[in-house]
C-alpha cells in the first residue's frame, strides 16, 4: 500500500519483486493499492507508505504508530533509518507467509 | 524562488525559546521535521554540518507540517526531540503559520536552501546525493557553504530535494 506523498515506492516494489523472486514465488503477484484520502487510511489500518502486508500480515510490524497518511519510518537490521523495510525482513514474511 | 533571488526573510521561534532568522551571513534553511525517514536518515549529517561550520555559516533547521493532523511535528514533540538528544548544535524552528515554508517554495522533508551573506538564494535542494549512504556527508550542502565562503559560486547551484511531502494544514 502507497501513498503518493513518498517517494519510496517504486524501492518497496522493487524490493518486494526480488524477494518474490528470490523465493521462486511469481513477482507479478504484487498488488498495489494507493491510499489516498485519511478515510483510505482508516479502513485500511494504514500507519505510512510503504506498508508491505504478505498474506495479510504486516512485514515489520510496528506497535503503536497513528493511522495516517504518512512516510512509514523503518529500522534496518544494522538499525540505521529507512524509508524501506530490510529485505530480510520481507524475505521472512514471505517464508512465514508459505510455512 | 529562484537561485539568485533574495531568500525572505523570517522570525521563527526555536524549540528553547530564542528566535532566528537570517542574520546577514551564510545560512542553510533546512526544511526537515520529526517522522520522515528520510529528513531522520540526513539529520545526523546535517548536524555534524552545523557543527563543523560553527562560527562561519549557521543551519537553521525549520519544522513548517501541520501539527493538527501530525501531531508529532507538534512544537512539543519538537522540545521533546531535542531534549532527549541533550540539545541541539542548531536551532530547530517551528513554521506554526506555514508561510516560511510557503514563501520559501518548500516541497519536502528535508529541503535546502543555502543563502549567501547578501541574503540571496545560492544552494537549494538535497543535501547530498543518497540518504542511505552517510558516507556522503552532505557533500553538496557542504559543498555550498564552502564556496560561499571562498567568494565562490556553489556547484551544483540546484539538484532535486528528496523526501516526505511538506505536510500543509487544510
Amino acid at each position: 500500500m502507497w501513498w503518493e506523498g513518498c517517494p519510496s515506492t517504486d524501492k518497496a516494489h522493487e524490493l518486494l519483486r526480488d524477494a518474490l523472486a528470490g523465493e521462486g514465488l511469481d513477482p507479478d503477484a504484487v498488488e498495489l493499492v494507493e491510499i489516498e484520502t485519511d478515510g483510505d487510511a482508516e479502513r485500511e489500518r494504514f500507519v505510512g507508505s510503504p506498508t508491505i502486508r504478505i498474506g495479510g500480515v504486516e512485514v515489520a510490524p510496528e506497535e503503536g504508530e497513528p493511522v495516517g497518511l504518512n512516510c512509514r519510518v523503518y529500522r534496518l537490521r544494522d538499525g540505521s533509518v529507512s524509508p524501506t523495510p530490510d529485505p530480510d525482513d520481507i524475505r521472512e514474511a514471505i517464508r512465514e507467509a508459505m510455512s | 524562488m529562484n537561485i539568485g533571488d533574495a531568500a525572505p526573510s523570517f522570525e521563527l521561534p526555536a524549540t528553547d525559546g530564542t528566535s532566528h532568522g537570517l542574520d546577514g551571513g551564510p545560512t542553510a534553511v533546512v526544511f526537515t521535521c520529526n517522522h520522515c525517514p528520510y529528513a531522520l536518515a540526513w539529520h545526523d549529517r546535517l548536524l555534524a554540518v552545523a557543527r563543523d561550520y560553527e562560527g562561519r555559516a549557521r543551519v537553521l533547521l525549520v519544522n513548517p507540517n501541520d501539527a493538527e493532523r501530525y501531531p508529532r511535528d507538534s512544537a512539543d514533540a519538537m522540545r521533546e526531540r531535542v531534549e532527549a538528544d541533550g540539545g541541539w548544535p542548531a536551532p530547530y524552528l517551528r513554521d506554526e503559520s506555514q508561510d516560511v515554508a510557503r514563501n520559501y517554495g518548500a516541497k519536502t522533508t528535508p529541503d535546502v536552501f543555502v543563502v549567501d551573506g547578501e541574503g540571496r538564494l545560492a544552494y537549494r535542494g538535497a543535501p547530498d546525493s543518497d540518504y542511505e549512504d552517510p558516507s556522503q556527508d552532505a557533500a553538496w550542502l557542504r559543498g555550498a557553504l564552502d564556496a560561499l565562503l571562498a567568494g565562490e559560486t556553489p556547484d551544483p547551484t540546484e539538484t532535486d530535494p528528496v523526501g516526505c511531502s511538506v505536510k500543509w494544514g487544510q
